[in-house]
This record gives structure tokens, C-alpha cells and sequence, in this order.
């Protein structure tokens, strides 16, 4: 044996998965060597190290239990660095790389000395659920004392705290045949597949495709061994046009009609994977058939002291000599009732490995059995159990006797293997909404049904005999069955489920390990009246750890049942819940990070404003220019100018994002009168109309200028969050409701670029550049439209202001935008306009009392409610809403009307949101009768103005009324909703 | 009952625990009763504890078709907060809160009620003026709510990326202190250690299949699959089963059931101090005393029952969550699963009598409701009790679908300009 | 994420192609004016949400635009027929057959 760290517990000649490649890697700062192919766990073991982690609860030493995915001792930090930290990594999945860095959680200081194992001591108190019986009382130290301590109690390894540079990446697949797992059973069903023509993918968790084959080299298949015939069925399928292979690929979760997400990681195994390699993939696969071949888990004894480290499934010790060629011990005993821990014991004691005893709990052996092992020297004794173990780090002994008590004995070991049994592994069948059946003589549940396009095949359908597996492989594919020589092949028949010996009573015999549950507390959950299982698991959190009770769930299960005198089926079984193993966030979420969580919308003046120093806001979407700050300035300062520019002279406005829908046809104004509460009907060509859209329950859904361009074509103007909705508004009616109307609706949003010009020069500015079109006050006058040429480009031309000023919207194709616009401001900016932003626009639109949908109005305000009673042609027979508004409450007095507010003093600017009350002397909860929507420092005005929706506001006006703020109450007057220009005679200019 | 406290905590320590007795009893049905509640969950649950303790009510069950606390009430986020904007929610969801606060020593059980704050983000202009609104308005309800700067928000809460490059950036953020979460599983398993106590039949694995009225119209009892059980008023507590009860009674409801999903992380050490929702990107997180992320995904867009969601909405959420916190990117993902949930046109639930004469329906709480559990169910006992809405819960009538006068919190918050 | 047979393109597409439209079959009457408060609660409020077969609409949003029916098992999410907006409703002896 060589010396301590260079890997003494390694076993030449054994290992099908390790290469001869020396790597080295670090656990807790110590350097270890490994070899190529190791995990870590396997790498650990070679060196000796079984402690491996501490326990949730507990803090209790742990080594690693097991060889798969199943492990829920043996997690560990893995850094590549400060950014690239993954908490919770199993060590027994974990392929170890040149340079790996793995650190032990949950522990403090160290992991051979942690202060946290205290709790080990004061675990009598901390029994299921103590928690919810104590910490009540003083009631303040609830928050103060008892809720800190028990949150730093809380979590395993630590969260990054950088943003991760890593790569990943989403795929949709499709398939015939989707295969889950590559063991014997997904290999040959896959091999059988083929031959169907059928496009196959097929998936395995792991590195190599073999399944248990890989562990168990002593089967025979047509007289090769198990890896070899794995080897050359992946050979094979390889090299076939319509199979696709993913290794190190989980399926993670089955969803509706037949879509089995993938999960493949990349680069983990990788020493220096390349910068841009994506991490983890996510594929998202819609099969034809999924052929589920999950396997089996082998379960563990449930006995007292059953968590030393050096205590592991016997599969996992099987795995660990025969894949990676490591010994787990020198001196190794067992716990069984299951045939295949013989087989773990005797490959071990091949290579040397003493066996001083296997302590099997049946009474009743195969002879075969009992002969090997004494032909290896092996001692066995039946229908006993294993009462306790020694040590402290690492187990030393282990005590054992006779079911009743006789013959007990106590002999030094360094490890201890044991198998209760195998449960099949029914997540997937679960989670396609199949029902598990129990199977009274195997004790086991089972797949029934399913729902949807699968089967189960192999060990996960309580398979045991390869021939059987095979022949069900033959049979899911639809083949016929082929003839194969089996040799050496272990059952994986009996075993039990539950704790052994007085477990239920004494000692802490753990069912599961990751969160301290022991059978006690089992017992004690169900002594409380937790009679469903799914009242156990949460009140013990048995089966919530990381592994989500692949360990522990039946053992669970079984002793409550036992506890209840239930039959397992009646006790319940808890829901198999996606993911099948944790999976990556970023694996979800793929690229979908920074600009390409959600699509950015810019318009094609975007560029300009952004090269002119323009401020952007998000709307839906949407950038939009804010402000354009010219140095020194702030946003107010900004604005101010802005709007003080448009009033005095012009400004140009980008209002491109403003939704537009194209209406057209024989009856494009019947339509307009059912969606718009207006009437269209007398609407001349050439002129616009502002427009006003409910739901049928006449509450106000958008607005937006509507222009009628000839008899059967609008241009339809909608707000610049709304367009979607608005558009599938309408289509709604159209296709579902008025079918017989001969209309068609286009967006147009995207196509044309909408430049606003606004101010006393604003024709000044786009005369010269307008052809066919007199844009004359007298020709072209407030509320007109024209289809004409601007700068040479097919535009179409609007005169309509949301500023009051003189001012006109010109749409020309976008991509004519940026140029249309660069033209306009070559004129715009010489005559002393300014470009303005969102912001300058709110402020002067509120100056003229124009509301804004979603901000004066939040759906639920009627158009009356907004002062927009002349907007409704009641003489319609019908509208969209319009039985709506009828409706009792929407009808009665004092509804929140909109207003204006000033503020008495007026340099006070109200808080948009802020509320307003009548009497703001009484005490709280104070009458509310109503809000600010909308509130600005007016520059043109020297004042602050606000809108509301105040109670009966109508009625109001010239009272005064308040608004109680933290520190202050402002008092206010109600007044109409027009600041600026009250006779509207700018607007005509 | 044995009292929960240390003292008691101690001295079972020392013998294994093996005094503690059944937390509920387990009977079979009576033939009759006064009031049966359907459905245990925690509004369930609490109505039949407050029907018992604050109104006398002696004869009570709770009938429930899977186990106690097994449908929302043990799925969801837990998330508890009391600002919302109109009065009459502000009334109801404060009450709450205020039962909230004292709950653990009301029920004698612990259900970890940890005011950690509740923020909920702004991304834009819309949301920031929504929010103050809420602000101003919850401020003069006497319920707790501030605005935070960006970085006032990142110190509360140091995961959260406020960086003005990111796609949605963080203009700011509501935050209220007394907001927080709880032990979703204790609500309902200390309502029902009390009720039970005070002589109420929970009555599990029993379905109800039919609502039994007479000629007259009134209600007279219920069929289940453990037969047929009287009783002079019947509360309908069904979360998203609601629907399929009350046509049973033959009314029908302005309610749509849909599927959603929550998750969580594996369980890391304390790295997320609050809770903290984000309507804009729809993002809900918050961290377990388990040291679990919980987070809260968005509804699928279709009616189900199926208790499953789609693979397309978890991304969604998960890519909601990294936008915000970037940090979170390596961690793993370790259960999701799904509820149903039952929601009305205008985002509020229905706390009422209904037009048939001793039937009483609470739901339409949509993803929210397990803030509301106390103050719900004790406002429901009270109309149970009283056959008229206690004032807190007057205005979530049925009756407002048909008048118009909703509460609509989703069109006060959800319409973008 | 469900698939779904558009029924004007006659196709299989993912679900992120559709929107979802609500209850199917609920009648907008030509004399709205003249519905008592009563029967407009019920056609834009009161919904059938049953457990089990639904009637329902989608629109095939990003694909076709149009707006259809549908039959789906709101238990197992499973569709039973897709059909054209505007053909009747198939029978409840249409829709037993279907379950079948």
C-alpha cells in the first residue's frame, strides 16, 4: 500500500472509466492527486479521504454514499474562480479536472472541527419540527434573537456573488424516439430503434453510456463483458445518421404532449474550457415516443449511527472499484438484504480487500451465495442486523447480533457497505402524469399507465433480469426479440424498506441523511397526527434535501406506514417533482440576458437623439427620447427650456412609436363606429379625428388621432404601449363578431416614422419641404390630414398638435426617418427650435389638459369620467362598451371625475399619486377622494399645474381641498382641466 | 392539547418526545352540523377556528378531498404584504396583517413570521408614479410603505443589479417593513391544532360531490364520498376548485382557474435579506429559512386543472430573476411545482353571501391569497356567523360583477401608456 | 409548452405561437343595449371554467393572425378538436364521442 495522499486506496488493474493521465486537484486547500475519468468522490476515496461534508441539522461528519446522482452527503463548493462558483456539487458526479478546487460546506471553522456539531449534542431538542413549537415567546425576540440565529443556521455552500461570465445555450429538438438513460436497456432499445428508421436521441446522465454495466464487469453478454458491449453498442448507434448520443445529458423534466427537457453539460469536466464554450445546454425535445430507462437506486440500511463516513451504498462501493479502481476500505463489512452486495463484497475481495463480516438480515440465502463467500473466506450471518456503529471521523466498528439480540459482537472495519434493496426510478414516468402502482410482492411501486407517448423498460420498471430487459426492449420498439447468452448476472431482487433492528426508537438511524431526519423523527411526526405522507415529508423534511429523497422517500414511507398499521398505497406516495436533478438557472435561461432578455424597440430616429445627448426612458418596449440636457443642464432645467422653445418658437419631437393600424375597406367606418365610442360617419376625407376605444365595460381601453384618408382607409393612431392589444382588440371583432364586414387591419407601426413639429414656426420649418400639399391655415387646417411628398418621400401629413401649439405630424417610411428628420432639424434648428423629449411633451400636453391613457386614466375611468362625454356618439345603436357604461355603478353620482389642480402655493408642485381629501384634519384611515395622475413644473406658466380624478370633481371646482403629504398638507384648488391657453386659439395659428 | 414552549420543548427532549399527543384529531363524519366549511386550507382552516372561538359556533367541520393544507396554502410563495391601493384591500389584507403579527402566540404556534420587508421594484416612469400612488395612498390607510432610491433599494437588498445598462433598470422601489413571509405549512397546521382542539371534525380524504338544498332553495347539507352530511350553512373555501362546487349549487361564478408555478434553489447560505417582486419583468423572490431562493413563476395564459405548468413560463421567470440578480446565474434549480389558481375580472377576491340562502363562498384570490389568510378567514367566519359581511370585507361581493363597482387593483397597477 | 393544430394553417405549432381568448361560444347579442344588467354579467364576466372538456378560443397571434376554436381537457390539457371561428358548436354527443 503506498503512503498517505498518493491515492493508497487505488486498485490497479480495476477501473473501466480511468485513464493513466495523472491530474491533480485541491479539496479544503490540500493538493491530491486523481486520475483521468475519476469524480472527485472516487478521487477522495483513492486518497483516503472519506470525510467528505457535515450535515444540515446536525453538522454531523459525513464521507460519500454513493456513486450517482443519489448522493446527499458529499457536496461541495467548486470554483474555477471568484465569478465561476457553483455551491452544492455532488461529489460523486463531479468529473475531476487538472486544477480542480473543491472546498466542504456548512462548516465552521473546518471540517474536521466544526463548531456547528453542537447541535449534535443539543439534537434532542432539535427534533422534527421543535421549531414550530418554540421561539414564540418574548414575541419581539422572535425577529431580534431566534429568527437570525436560525437563518444563519440555514443553507449548505455559499451563492455566488458575481455575475457569471459563463456561456449557455437553448435548443428545440424533435424525434421519434427519445431515449432516457443508456444502460442495457436504453442501449438496446436504441440499437433495436435503429433498424425502425426512426431519427433516436438518446441520453445518459453520465460520461459513458453503460448504465451498470460499467460497474458490474462480471456479466457477461454473448460473452463479453459489460463495458465492452456497452462500448460497442455506442459504437454503432455512432455511427448512424439518425441517432444523436448526448452523454453527461439529464433528462430533467417531462412535460404536456410528449416534451422531455434535456439538460447536457459541457464544460464541466473540462480543465480550461475554451472562453466561449457554451456551459450547459438546455434542450427542449418533443418526442414521438419516450422511452424512459431511468434504472434503479439502491436503498440504505436504516440502523442507528448509520452516517459514519466511511458507511456508502454497496452499489457505490461496487462502482468505485470497478469504474475508478479504488478499495473504499481495508477492512470493510456489510449490511444487506440484497443479493448484489455479495457481489460488491466479492469483487473487493478479489483484489484483497478483507471482509470480516456480512451482516445479512434474510433468513433465507441462495446457497450459491453462501458458498462464494466462503470460498473467499467471507463470513456471513443471516437474519441479523447491524445495532451500531463506532468512530468519529470515520467509522471503526461495527456492532452487530442476531434480529434478537443473541450473538452480538463488535469488530474494527473502516468501512461499511450496505443495500436495502433497489427502488425503480419512476420520476419521469411520474411527471408525465402517469399513476404509480404498488406491487404487493416485490414491495415496490411501479409504472402503470401512462397518459402520455412512453413506456418504462429496464430496472426504473422493476426489471431485474438482463434477458427480460432486453426482451422489453424488443417489445417497446416494436422488434422482434433477439437471442443473447447472459452470463453472471446479479438479481436485484428483495431487500427491504424501512429501519431495521429498534431504529424507530433508539440511537439516530437516519432515512435521510442531507437533513438530519432519523426514524424518530419519523415516529414523531406521525405520533403528532401526520397521517399522509405529504404531512410527513414536511414536517420532518424527510426527502427535501438536494437529492429530493431519492435515498429516502420508500424508507420513509415504510416506517410511517408500519407506524399507521396503513398499507403502504393508503399512506401515499409524494409527487415526483421536476427537475430530476438540481439544474442550472442559467441552463433556463440560456442567452436571454442583458439586451436580449426582451427585445429593444428604437425608432429610426433612435441614433440621432442618442449622438444629440438625448436621456432615454423605457416604455413597454420602447426607448424613447426623455430629454435632451445640453451641458450644465438638469432634467428641469432640460425641460423647462424645451418646452419654453416649442411655445415661443418650435420643437421637433420623435413620435414614431406611436401605434398605428391601417383600416381599410368598403366598410372601414362601420367598423370605427362599433370599436370607437365616436361616430365616424360624417368624417371627411382628409380630415382627423380624436378617437376614444373601450371594452364592453366601458371603461377607457386607448385613445389616439384617428385619420381618415378616403372613404374606406384610416390611419388609426393608438398609445405607444397599446398597439398589440389594440390591434388584437379589434381583430377580435372583426373575425369573431362582424365577420360579414369587409375590412382588413395592417399594423403599421414599424413602417412609418412619425416626426412631430410643434410651435408658432413649425409650418415655417416643413413648408419648403412639402410637395403636393397647400398646408396653408386655410387649406390644411387643426385636424386635417394629406398624403403628399416631404423631402421627396411618399409621406403622409397630419395637422394635429398634443402641445396646443400650431403643429404637425408628418409620417414618412421609416427607413426614410432618420433623413426626413436630419432634414426637418437642418431647418428646425436655425429658426431657434429645439428637439424635444417625452418629458417636455408630457408637461405641455398636461398645460392643455390632454390626458394620458394609463397615467389620467387607469382603467377604471369611463370616458365621462375623463371629461370625454363629447367623444361618445350616443346616438349610436351600438359601440364597444357602450351597454358598459349603462351599468348601475358606472351611471351614479360622484364617480372620480378628472380636474385640474393648482396648489395655493404655487411654486409647489404636487406629487404625482398624491392623494387628495376634503378634510385632512381626520385621523387615519383618512377619506380619500381621490389622486394626482399627472403633475408639472410649468415653466410657460411660472406655476405648478396637476390633473386628478377627484370625487364629483365637476362639481368641485373653485373649492379647496388638500393633500396630506409626510411632512406637510398642501392645499389645493380644483379647477378645469386647461392650464394654458384655454380658448384653444394657438392651435390655429 | 399540550402547550408549545420551551419548557415543555425541554422535557420531551429528555424522553424522546413521546408525550406529545395528535396535533388534530381524525374523526369520520358526523351526520350533521351546523356549519361545514369546504375545503382545509389555511383560509379553511382559520374560518372554522374563528367561527369556534369568536362566535361560538360548537359543530363545525372542515371537509377536505386530499390532506389538510395540501392545495395552495402549501404551495405557494408565502409572500404577506398589506399595501395595496384601494380601501377597501388596504382594509382587508392590514387586518391581516395585524393578525399576522400576533399569530405564532394566537395559535400557540410557531409559523415563523419574519417581517423581512417586502420591495416591489419599479422599471419605469408608469410603475414609479404607480407606486407612489400606492405610497400616498397606503400612508393615509395607516399602512406601511416607502419609496427607496435606486441605491437605497440595493442596500436593502445587495443581490439586486442596478445598473443603468441593464435592460430593465431599477428606477427605484416600494418598500414595506412589516411585509414579509411565514411557514406556509404551519398556518394550516395551527389552525387546525386549535380548531381541532376546540371540537371541530377535520375530516381529510373526503370529497364533496354534491350541495345538497331544499325546495326552498336553502342549503341543507352536502354529498362526499363518505356520504351525505347535513348542515344549515356551507362555506365554499376552494381556491381553484371554487367553480366546479358552486355549480354544484347551481351557481355560477365569475372565476377562471390557471395553472401556477413556483420553485426553489438548492439551499445556499443567507444571501437574499428580503422579499422582493418586480410586477414589470414578473420576478418574485425571497429566501427560505432553509436557505432555499423561492421564487414565484407567472400563470400559464389557459384554463387547467392539471396542477402542471409549461417549461416556457419558468424560463421566462428564471430569466426575470437573472436580469435582476446576475449573481444567481450558477444556481441550481430543485423543485418546482404547480398550484391552480382562481381569479376574477378585476383581480379581487370574493368574500361573500351568495344568492342561495345558507351557502357562503371565499375565493378568487388569484396568486395572492396566502397573505390574507387570517384576516380572511376571520372576516369570513364573521359573515358565516352573522349572515352579513363583517365592514372589512362588505365591498367583495358577488354582486359588484353585476353593478359595476369593482376593485380593480390589476387595471390600477397593469396599464402601460 | 402545449402544441396546437391551427385549423387555418393545418398545422402543428408550439404554443408560444397562439394566444389564449378565453371561453368559446359566448354570444355578443346585436340588441346589446337592451341586456338587463343580469345577462351582461354573465356574457362578460360569468365563466364556465370547468374541470374537464372547455370550449375555448386561441388566436394564431404570431402565425395566421386568426382567432379559433377549441376543445381541450382542462385536466389533462389534452386537445380533442380544433375547429374554424364561426362553426357551431359541436354537440355534446360530439364531444362525448370525442372524450372516447
Amino acid at each position: 500500500m503506498k503512503p498517505s495522499g498518493q491515492q493508497q486506496f487505488r486498485v490497479p488493474g480495476r477501473g473501466s472509466r480511468i485513464g493513466a493521465r495523472s491530474v491533480s486537484f485541491s479539496f479544503d486547500g490540500k493538493a491530491y492527486e486523481a486520475l483521468e475519468g475519476d469524480t472527485l468522490a472516487s478521487a477522495l476515496l483513492a486518497n483516503g479521504v472519506h470525510l467528505m461534508g457535515r450535515s444540515f441539522k446536525y453538522h454531523r461528519p459525513r464521507g460519500v454514499l454513493a456513486a450517482g446522482v443519489e448522493e446527499s452527503n458529499a457536496l461541495m463548493q467548486i470554483s474555477r474562480d471568484s465569478a465561476r462558483t457553483t455551491p452544492n456539487v455532488r461529489a460523486s458526479v463531479q468529473e475531476v479536472y487538472d486544477g480542480l478546487q473543491a472546498q466542504s460546506q456548512n462548516r465552521f471553522p473546518t471540517l474536521n472541527f466544526d463548531i456547528g456539531g453542537i447541535n449534535n449534542l443539543l439534537s434532542p431538542f432539535f427534533a422534527a419540527g421543535f421549531y414550530y413549537k418554540t421561539f414564540k415567546w418574548p414575541a419581539a425576540a422572535w425577529d431580534k434573537i431566534y429568527e437570525p440565529f436560525i437563518r444563519r443556521a440555514a443553507g449548505l455552500g455559499q451563492a455566488p456573488a458575481e455575475e457569471d461570465p459563463d456561456r449557455y445555450s437553448n435548443r428545440f429538438a424533435h424525434c421519434d424516439v427519445l431515449i432516457i438513460g443508456g444502460g442495457a436497456a436504453g442501449l438496446m432499445a436504441a440499437k433495436l430503434a435503429t433498424r425502425k428508421k426512426q431519427s433516436i436521441i438518446i441520453c445518459d446522465e453520465n460520461p459513458q453510456f453503460g448504465g451498470w454495466l460499467l460497474s458490474d464487469t462480471d456479466i457477461r453478454i454473448d460473452g463479453k463483458s459489460g463495458p465492452d458491449w456497452a462500448a460497442e453498442a455506442v459504437a454503432e448507434l455512432a455511427a448512424m445518421d439518425n441517432v444523436r448520443l448526448l452523454n453527461r445529458t439529464t433528462g430533467i423534466g417531462y412535460f404536456q404532449q410528449n416534451m422531455m427537457v434535456l439538460n447536457q453539460r459541457i464544460t464541466e469536466h473540462q480543465s480550461k474550457p475554451a472562453p466561449d464554450e457554451t456551459r450547459e445546454r438546455m434542450w427542449q425535445v418533443r418526442a414521438g415516443k419516450i422511452i424512459i430507462a431511468q434504472g434503479a437506486i439502491e436503498r440504505h440500511m436504516v440502523f442507528p449511527d448509520n452516517d459514519r463516513p466511511g458507511i456508502m451504498q454497496a452499489s457505490a462501493a461496487q462502482s468505485f472499484l470497478n469504474k475508478y479502481g479504488v478499495a473504499v476500505g481495508s477492512q470493510i463489512a456489510v449490511y444487506t438484504a440484497c443479493d448484489t452486495a455479495y457481489a460488491a463484497a466479492f469483487d473487493l475481495a478479489e483484489e484483497g480487500v478483507n471482509i470480516p463480516i456480512i451482516v445479512e438480515h434474510r433468513t433465507d440465502i441462495a446457497d450459491d451465495l453462501l458458498a462464494q463467500a466462503n470460498e473467499l473466506g467471507i463470513r456471513v450471518i443471516t437474519g441479523a442486523v447491524v445495532e451500531g456503529t463506532g468512530g468519529k471521523l470515520r467509522i471503526n466498528s461495527v456492532t452487530f447480533a442476531k434480529q434478537n439480540g443473541n450473538d452480538r459482537e463488535t469488530i474494527d472495519v473502516d468501512a461499511l457497505i450496505t443495500s436495502a434493496g433497489w427502488t425503480p426510478s419512476l420520476h419521469l414516468y411520474s411527471q408525465s402524469r402517469g399513476k404509480p402502482q404498488w406491487d404487493e410482492d416485490t414491495q415496490r411501486f411501479l409504472p402503470g399507465e401512462s397518459p402520455q407517448e412512453c413506456v418504462s423498460i429496464g430496472a426504473c420498471n422493476g426489471t431485474d433480469d438482463l434477458a427480460d430487459i432486453f426482451a422489453e426492449a424488443a417489445k417497446c420498439t416494436g422488434s422482434r426479440a433477439t437471442k443473447h447468452v447472459i452470463e453472471d448476472d446479479v438479481s436485484t431482487m428483495g431487500g427491504l424498506i424501512g429501519a431495521t433492528g429498534s431504529s424507530a426508537d433508539k440511537g439516530k438511524a437516519f432515512v435521510d441523511f442531507q437533513n438530519d431526519v432519523t426514524a424518530k423523527d419519523i415516529a414523531l411526526a406521525v405520533r403528532e397526527g401526520m397521517h399522509s405522507i405529504e404531512h410527513v415529508k414536511r414536517y420532518t423534511t424527510n426527502g427535501m434535501a438536494t437529492d429530493q429523497g431519492k435515498l429516502s422517500n420508500m424508507h420513509g414511507l415504510a416506517i410511517a406506514s408500519k407506524l399507521l398499521k396503513k398499507p403502504i398505497p393508503a399512506v401515499g406516495l409524494t409527487t415526483f417533482r421536476p427537475p430530476y436533478t438540481p439544474t442550472t438557472f442559467g441552463s433556463f435561461v440560456g442567452h436571454s440576458r442583458g439586451n436580449l432578455f426582451d427585445p429593444t424597440r428604437q425608432t429610426p430616429i433612435h441614433a440621432w437623439a442618442d449622438e444629440n445627448g438625448a436621456e432615454f426612458e423605457p416604455v413597454s418596449q420602447w426607448q424613447r427620447a426623455w430629454y435632451f440636457p445640453r451641458s450644465g443642464e438638469d432634467m428641469h432645467q432640460a425641460v423647462d427650456r424645451e418646452c419654453q422653445t416649442v411655445r415661443s418658437v418650435a420643437g421637433v419631437f420623435d413620435a414614431s412609436t406611436l401605434g398605428k393600424i391601417e383600416v381599410v375597406g368598403p366598410d372601414a367606418a362601420a367598423f370605427m363606429n362599433i370599436i370607437y365610442t365616436n361616430g365616424w360617419d360624417k368624417l371627411k376625407p382628409g380630415r382627423a379625428k380624436y378617437g376614444i376605444m373601450c371594452r364592453e365595460d366601458g371603461f377607457i381601453y386607448d385613445d389616439g388621432v384617428v385619420g381618415k384618408l378616403s372613404n374606406n382607409r384610416f390611419h388609426v393612431t393608438t398609445t405607444t404601449g397599446g398597439a398589440p392589444r389594440v390591434l388584437n382588440h379589434m381583430e377580435d371583432y372583426l373575425q369573431t363578431e362582424f365577420p360579414e364586414m369587409r375590412v382588413w387591419l395592417t399594423s403599421t407601426s414599424e413602417q412609418w416614422a412619425t416626426i412631430a413639429v410643434q410651435g408658432p414656426k413649425a409650418r415655417e420649418i416643413i413648408e419648403p419641404l412639402v410637395n403636393g400639399a397647400d398646408i396653408s391655415n386655410e387649406k390644411f387646417p387643426h385636424m386635417s390630414v394629406v398624403e403628399c411628398k416631404v423631402c421627396g418621400v411618399a409621406a403622409r401629413l397630419f395637422r394635429i398638435s398634443f402641445t396646443g401649439e400650431l403643429g404637425f405630424e408628418i409620417n414618412v417610411p421609416a427607413d426614410h426617418g432618420r433623413a426626413v428628420w436630419e432634414a426637418v432639424w437642418a431647418r428646425a434648428e436655425p429658426l431657434g427650435a429645439c428637439a424635444y423629449g417625452t418629458e417636455a411633451m408630457h408637461v405641455m400636453r398636461a398645460e392643455k389638459g390632454y390626458i394620458i391613457v394609463g397615467q389620467d386614466t387607469d382603467g377604471t375611468v369611463t370616458p365621462y369620467d375623463a371629461g370625454l362625454s363629447w367623444a361618445i356618439a350616443k346616438a349610436k345603436p351600438d359601440f364597444v362598451g357602450k351597454r358598459g357604461l349603462q351599468r348601475p355603478d358606472l351611471m351614479s353620482e360622484g364617480r372620480r371625475q378628472l380636474v385640474g389642480l393648482a396648489t395655493k402655493d404655487p411654486s409647489k408642485v404636487l406629487e404625482e399619486g398624491a392623494q387628495i381629501v376634503a378634510d385632512p384634519t381626520r385621523p387615519i384611515p383618512m377619506k380619500m377622494i381621490g389622486f394626482v395622475t399627472s403633475s408639472y413644473w410649468s415653466g410657460t406658466l411660472g406655476k405648478s399645474i396637476a390633473l386628478a380624478l377627484i370625487e364629483d370633481g365637476n362639481n368641485l371646482i373653485g373649492k379647496s381641498l388638500y393633500a396630506p403629504m409626510a411632512d406637510e398638507v398642501i392645499e389645493v384648488e380644483v379647477t378645469g382641466t386647461v392650464f394654458y391657453d384655454t380658448k384653444g386659439e394657438r392651435l390655429h395659428g | 392539547m399540550r402547550n408549545f414552549n420551551a419548557l415543555n420543548l425541554a422535557r420531551e427532549a429528555l424522553r424522546g418526545h413521546k408525550g406529545w399527543g395528535q396535533q388534530w384529531r381524525n374523526p369520520e363524519p358526523k351526520k350533521s352540523y351546523d356549519v361545514i366549511i369546504v375545503g382545509a386550507g389555511g383560509h379553511g382552516l382559520g374560518t372554522a377556528y374563528y367561527l369556534a372561538k369568536e362566535h361560538g359556533v360548537k359543530n363545525i367541520a372542515v371537509l377536505e378531498k386530499g390532506w389538510l393544507g395540501g392545495g395552495n396554502t402549501g404551495r405557494n410563495t408565502t409572500i404577506i404584504r398589506s399595501n395595496y391601493l384601494y380601501d377597501e384591500s388596504a382594509g382587508l389584507y392590514n387586518h391581516a396583517l395585524n393578525l399576522w403579527e400576533n399569530l405564532s402566540q394566537e395559535l400557540n404556534y410557531n409559523v415563523m413570521f419574519s417581517q423581512r420587508g417586502v420591495m416591489m421594484l419599479a422599471h419605469n416612469v408608469h410603475d414609479v408614479q404607480s407606486a407612489q400612488r400606492h405610497i400616498h395612498a397606503n400612508r393615509l390607510n395607516g399602512v406601511d410603505n416607502e419609496w427607496l432610491t435606486p441605491q437605497q433599494a440595493k442596500d436593502y437588498c445587495p443581490p439586486l443589479n442596478i445598473s443603468k445598462s441593464s435592460r430593465y433598470p431599477v428606477m427605484g422601489a416600494a418598500l414595506q417593513r412589516r411585509g414579509g413571509v411565514a411557514r406556509h405549512d404551519a398556518v394550516a397546521w395551527g389552525y387546525a391544532r386549535q380548531a381541532s382542539a376546540m371540537g371541530v371534525d377535520i375530516i381529510q380524504n373526503c370529497e364533496v360531490t354534491g350541495i345538497n338544498r331544499a325546495t326552498s332553495g336553502e342549503v341543507t347539507g352536502v354529498e362526499t364520498t363518505k356520504g351525505p352530511i347535513g348542515a344549515k350553512q356551507v362555506g365554499i373555501v376552494a381556491a381553484g376548485h371554487t367553480s366546479v362546487l358552486m355549480e354544484m349549487a347551481g351557481v355560477q361564478m365569475p372565476l377562471e382557474s390557471y395553472p401556477l408555478q413556483a420553485l426553489v434553489s438548492e439551499p445556499v447560505k443567507p444571501v437574499f435579506p428580503c422579499v422582493a417582486m418586480s410586477n414589470a419583468v414578473h420576478a418574485y423572490i425571497s429566501q427560505s429559512d432553509k436557505g432555499e431562493l423561492v421564487i414565484g413563476a407567472g400563470t400559464d395564459s389557459y384554463l387547467s386543472y392539471s396542477q402542471t405548468g409549461s417549461m416556457h413560463i419558468l424560463q421566462h421567470t428564471l430569466d426575470a430573476i437573472i436580469e435582476l440578480y446576475p449573481m444567481f446565474n450558477r444556481m441550481k434549480m430543485l423543485r418546482t411545482w404547480g398550484g391552480i389558481v382562481d381569479v376574477t375580472p378585476d383581480r379581487s377576491p370574493i368574500l361573500a353571501k351568495t344568492p342561495v340562502k345558507g351557502l357562503y363562498v371565499n375565493c378568487g384570490w388569484g396568486t395572492g391569497g396566502f397573505k390574507a389568510t387570517p384576516g380572511s378567514a376571520n372576516v369570513f367566519a364573521h359573515t358565516i356567523a352573522k349572515d352579513e359581511p363583517h365592514s372589512i370585507n362588505a365591498g367583495f361581493t358577488l354582486e359588484r360583477f353585476r353593478n359595476g363597482r369593482l376593485i380593480d387593483e390589476a387595471a390600477a397597477a397593469a396599464v402601460a401608456h | 409548452m402545449l402544441v396546437i393544430h391551427c385549423p387555418y394553417c393545418q398545422a402543428d405549432r408550439p404554443e408560444l405561437e397562439f394566444a389564449n381568448a378565453g371561453e368559446a361560444h359566448i354570444v355578443r347579442p346585436d340588441n346589446m343595449a337592451e341586456m338587463t344588467d343580469a345577462e351582461f354579467e354573465k356574457m362578460f364576466f360569468v365563466r364556465q371554467n370547468p374541470k374537464g372538456v372547455n370550449l375555448e378560443r386561441w388566436r394564431h397571434i404570431h402565425g395566421c393572425g386568426r382567432f379559433f376554436n377549441a376543445i381541450r381537457h382542462t385536466v389533462s390539457d389534452k386537445f380533442l378538436k380544433v375547429y374554424k371561428a364561426g362553426e357551431s358548436r359541436p354537440s355534446d354527443a360530439e364531444i362525448a364521442e370525442l372524450m372516447k
